[in-house]
């Protein structure tokens, strides 16, 4: 039930046909693809630039520009499904109601594997969204999620890697029913010009690593997805050394659009060794 | 055989380097991506010690050569940024993971009409290829290179094959016309009675560009450089705002969705 071992991270595959010229023959057929966050209703996302390089990373204020939800149902929806892929709906809201909405939608929607929550937003990228610095604000949502989508399909929860408050966000994911948490999202940060970002790539890797350890040792019977600066195997395994369940590749594809599909054939070659 | 299709993410290898005034122009080896390029293509390369990548529009191709197919970028030599500074400097024998061709071309009319076509700097680059494929389609062809001084200036002597029409623009006089593109397109337009504009440059190039053919009742298209960092429409970073043709606002991906659009497209104002 838990996808993987190798996920394409949200807002990093583009709407998945960009991603697939990068995927071999198969394309994207069996990939476990999280969509960027899609919202209720279309967001054009923040002024540009959007993106800056800084060392061993970047810092991105893109602002989830997604079609929105009936756009996105009526056209890159089925176009992954179609494709192949295992595709986990990344979905962010305004209000609780906008999350239970788009539970529902989804669950009815032909083709949706799981749906992932996206309550770690760093500040200036989920301008607009709902508010979720205390842990009880994302299991509120994951709860109000977990009612509208059927039990038998993983609701993933993706989490802030914020070593301080990460035991205790995952635990109360868990007990609203999260399926799994992803840990985590791009690190709060700011552009060399003062604006808010979130920081990706493999600078932040041994910050979301060092809290997938804690989780995983506070909370063995949670399952985590590692996420932040995965990019070769070394750095795969280095989340699953650490309890993970599976990883997801944003950033690094960025950099080079065939890592995932490099990555998930080194697995099906040597499960999860050197 | 069917027609190859789609970008490649490839080995590239510098065979040639010469640094030609301002600029360096690198002739690559990248399998595959000669032959599925077309005019106003670019390519994203990855430069040492970088996560985001460097797009750099294709000047040339070359079917065969005593290296196989390849391919022709042109960057600043000198004063430029990190990434092209690095890539300017690296000596034949060099390798570069090259992802590409990328993004849209430009669209090529079905008749044999006249075109005017207009480059400032490096970026004229991708008229070069443009003008030989509009040519082959028997259409007439003005060209006008425009730049600074005489050192940014993309050599138009090669062009004078396929071109009816080269003009030379400087900002300072120092070879050709003295002045901007904005203070001559009307006027050249007018001369070459084109049907179509397309043009490549800074912003300031393709929106007189744009706005002459406007005024002209002529189409035009235009190559858009944003800050681009991935280059293949994966992270929505590039932003390009332009009008939808259901007259609605939108933000669309420079890479993806461009970077050749046309003119009357864009929302300048918002660039
Ligand atoms: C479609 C397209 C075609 C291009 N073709 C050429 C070309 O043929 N020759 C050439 O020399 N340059 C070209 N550029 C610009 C080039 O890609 C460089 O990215 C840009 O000059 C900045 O990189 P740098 O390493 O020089 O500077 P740095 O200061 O090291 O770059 C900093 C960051 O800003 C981004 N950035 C800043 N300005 C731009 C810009 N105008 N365009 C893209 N990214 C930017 C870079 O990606 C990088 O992440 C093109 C850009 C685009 C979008
Ligand atoms: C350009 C870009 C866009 C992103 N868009 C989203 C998004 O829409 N939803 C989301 O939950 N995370 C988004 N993220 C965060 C990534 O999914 C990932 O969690 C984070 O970047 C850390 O992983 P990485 O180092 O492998 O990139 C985005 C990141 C980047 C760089």
């Amino acid at each position: 039930m838990i996808p993987g071992p190798v996920m394409v991270a949200a807002g990093c595959g583009g709407t998945g046909r960009e991603l697939a010229t990068y995927c071999g023959d198969d394309g994207l057929d069996g990939l476990d693809f999280v969509t960027r966050s899609i919202t209720l209703d279309a967001r054009a996302g923040g002024p540009g630039p959007r993106i800056e390089e800084v060392p061993g990373g970047l810092v991105n204020a893109v602002g989830l520009p997604n079609p929105g939800l009936e756009h996105f149902l009526a056209t890159e929806l089925p176009w992954l499904v179609r494709a192949g892929a295992r595709v986990i709906v990344s979905i962010a809201g305004a209000t609780m109601g906008e999350y239970a909405d788009l539970a529902r939608r989804l669950s009815r929607a032909p083709g949706v594997a799981g749906l992932e929550v996206n309550v770690g937003a760093p500040d200036e990228v989920g301008v607009g969204l709902f508010e979720v610095r205390e842990p009880y604000h994302s299991a509120s949502v994951i709860a109000a999620v977990r009612r509208e989508f059927p039990a038998d399909r993983p609701v993933l929860a993706k989490l802030r890697p914020d070593v301080s408050r990460i035991v205790e966000g995952a635990r109360s994911c868990h007990e609203a029913g999260a399926t799994a948490v992803v840990i985590g999202n791009a690190v709060p940060a700011a552009f060399p010009d003062g604006r808010s970002g979130g920081l990706s790539g493999p600078a932040i890797a041994p910050v979301a690593l060092r809290c997938v350890a804690e989780v995983a040792r506070a909370l063995p019977e949670l399952p985590t997805i590692g996420c932040g600066g995965v990019h070769d195997l070394r750095s795969a395994n280095a989340y699953l050394d650490a309890g993970a369940a599976s990883v997801q590749v944003g950033t690094a594809l960025l950099h080079d659009p065939t890592t995932v599909a490099r990555l998930r054939a080194a697995f099906t070659s040597s499960p999860q060794e050197d | 055989m069917s027609e190859v299709q789609g970008p490649v993410h490839v080995e590239a290898e510098v065979v040639a380097t010469k640094r030609i005034g301002g600029y360096r122009h690198l002739t690559l080896t990248a399998p595959g991506v000669p032959e599925r390029f077309r005019a106003g293509n670019f390519v994203a390369v990855t430069v040492e010690g970088h996560v985001a990548r460097r797009a750099l529009w294709v000047h040339r191709v070359r079917a065969s050569s005593s290296y196989g197919p390849t391919l022709d970028v042109v960057v600043e030599d000198r004063g430029a940024g990190s990434g092209t500074a690095w890539l300017a400097a690296q000596p034949v024998g060099t390798r570069l993971a090259l992802t590409g061709p990328l993004g849209r071309p430009f669209a090529l009319p079905k008749d044999a009409v006249s075109c005017l076509l207009v480059g400032e700097g490096y970026a004229a680059a991708p008229l070069f290829p443009l003008a030989e494929r509009l040519r082959e389609r028997g259409c007439g062809v003005s060209l006008v290179v425009s730049a600074p001084d005489e050192s940014r200036l993309l050599a138009a002597l090669e062009a004078r094959r396929s071109a009816r029409s080269v003009t030379v623009l400087t900002a300072d006089g120092s070879v050709g016309l003295r002045g901007t593109v904005a203070d001559h397109v009307d006027d050249l337009l007018r001369r070459s009675d084109a049907d179509v504009v397309y043009a490549a440059g800074p912003h300031a190039v393709l929106r007189a560009a744009a706005g002459a053919a406007e005024r002209a009742g002529a189409w035009s298209q235009v190559a858009v450089e944003t800050p681009t960092p991935c280059g293949t429409g994966l992270c929505h970073g590039c932003v390009l705002p332009v009008v939808g043709e259901d007259g609605v606002d939108r933000v669309v991906r420079t890479c993806a969705d461009g970077p050749v659009v046309r003119g009357d497209r864009v929302r300048w104002e918002a660039l």
